[in-house]
């Protein structure tokens, strides 16, 4: 495999992620700024997205910001997203970082 | 006025993966493993430390910090703070002594700021790691990474500043060092200290409470904070910000992130301070300057990412 596309919906950017990076970092590799980058731990929770479609692998989450709920809806945070396929992803308005995870946690 | 809160003595740190974090914290961090209980937890320490441990290590579901404990100087001192902290109102717990291996009796607390806090008297005295305690030499040989000093502080975001300053100044003993004032006068940002060090426990405002912004570890020089921060290059390991210097404290930083996310911060230099000087204000205004001194400007990151 030799590097999937991922399309962010919410602003319209495309790059390329290679096989083991996550969908975080091929974007800080690509330059491009367009899902928030907190901690690239899976800690914080800012870098959350929603996979609309495509396969993928995911690292250890905090519980925090991604139940077992939101995992199933595709809910997860870049930092810790592992491309199978192409992916469609959605991210929140730049700024909102937090706001699922509060609600989450209601 | 001192109570008999002596110093900084451990943190207890959640991590999503106990390997990966031991390699960050011991062959980035170059803490050292001083033993393991059957809980799971790793115990570490920094090699100028004379007790057994300053930093536990636990794995669970999502990160942060469990509790932060101080030391006290002796038993007559935490009996005398555990009255002062149930006849102030707060529930005290107290956990046996064994309970972390080679430390003695605990009793632990919360402040209205969301985060738990513990008091207690005795851990193994091992004395400073690879050098002898008489005729010492000047290092020890063997260190891994940036050879961290020291556990320093710990930074903490909260609600509930001022109940939780009211805690820390009026039961225990500390003092106000640094602070950052709004214009209506009300304080955002609480730097106190038990020791001439700006700090041994900060506190930001923060509407969620019991937030871990960072555990600090001290190291000698600046050149020593710029060799962190090749290593962190060569390492490829997540950075926040810096090298640079902070306008509170005039500390020379640099942060980044355990492999938990996790934020961890490497600094040397930083004022002094005595229980009659008056705190050091910075301006709400100012805030940028405050925090990084050189850009002179908020970091979003810095404000909000958290465990
Ligand atoms: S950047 Fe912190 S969870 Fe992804
Ligand atoms: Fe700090």
């Amino acid at each position: 495999m030799a590097g999937v596309q991922v399309f962010n919906r919410t602003t319209g950017d495309r790059f390329s992620c290679e096989e083991g990076q996550s969908v975080l970092k091929a974007m800080e590799h690509s330059g491009l700024r367009c899902v928030p980058v907190g901690c690239r731990g899976g800690g914080c929770g800012f870098c959350k997205v929603t996979v609309l479609n495509g396969e993928f692998q995911c690292g250890k989450m905090s519980k925090v910001h991604v139940s077992p709920e939101c995992r199933k809806r595709g809910e997860v945070l870049a930092c810790r997203v592992y491309p199978l396929t192409d992916l469609t992803i959605e991210c929140r308005p730049q700024g909102a970082a937090d706001s699922t995870t509060e609600q989450q946690q209601k | 006025m001192r109570k008999g809160v002596m110093r900084p003595g451990h943190v207890q740190i959640r991590v999503l993966d106990l390997d990966e974090a031991l390699k960050h914290y011991k062959d980035l961090l170059g803490l050292i493993e001083t033993d393991r209980d059957e809980q799971g937890r790793v115990y570490l320490k920094a090699w100028t430390e004379v007790d057994k441990f300053s930093v536990v290590l636990r794995e669970a579901e999502e990160p942060g910090m469990d509790v932060m404990a101080f030391k006290v100087v002796d038993e007559a001192a935490l009996l005398q703070l555990e009255q002062d902290l149930v006849a102030y109102g707060l529930q005290v717990e107290k956990i046996p002594a064994g309970e972390l291996k080679d430390c003695g009796r605990r009793i632990r607390f919360s402040t209205p700021s969301g985060h738990d806090f513990e008091l207690f008297a005795d851990k193994l005295y091992t004395g400073k790691w690879g050098v002898t305690e008489v005729n010492p030499e000047a290092w020890p040989r063997g260190l891994q990474g940036m050879k961290a000093v020291r556990f320093d502080h710990c930074l903490l975001y909260g609600p509930e500043l001022a109940a939780t300053y009211d805690i820390f100044v009026n039961v225990l003993g500390f003092h106000l060092a640094e602070q950052v004032l709004d214009p209506e006068g009300t304080r955002i940002a609480q730097f106190l200290t038990v020791s001439m060090k700006e700090h041994d426990i900060a506190f930001i405002h923060h509407d969620e409470p019991g937030k871990f912004h960072h555990a600090s570890f001290f190291l000698e020089t600046w050149e020593d904070v710029l060799r962190a921060a090749d290593l962190i290059t060569m390492t490829d390991t997540s950075i926040d910000i810096g090298p640079t210097r902070h306008g509170l404290t005039h500390g020379k930083t640099i942060y980044f992130f355990d492999p938990s996310g996790n934020r961890n911060e490497v600094f040397c230099g930083g004022d002094y301070t005595y229980p009659d000087h008056k705190p050091v204000t910075w301006q709400a205004e100012q805030l940028g300057k405050a925090i990084f001194y050189h850009d002179r400007q908020l970091n979003e990151r810095f404000l909000t990412v958290l465990t």
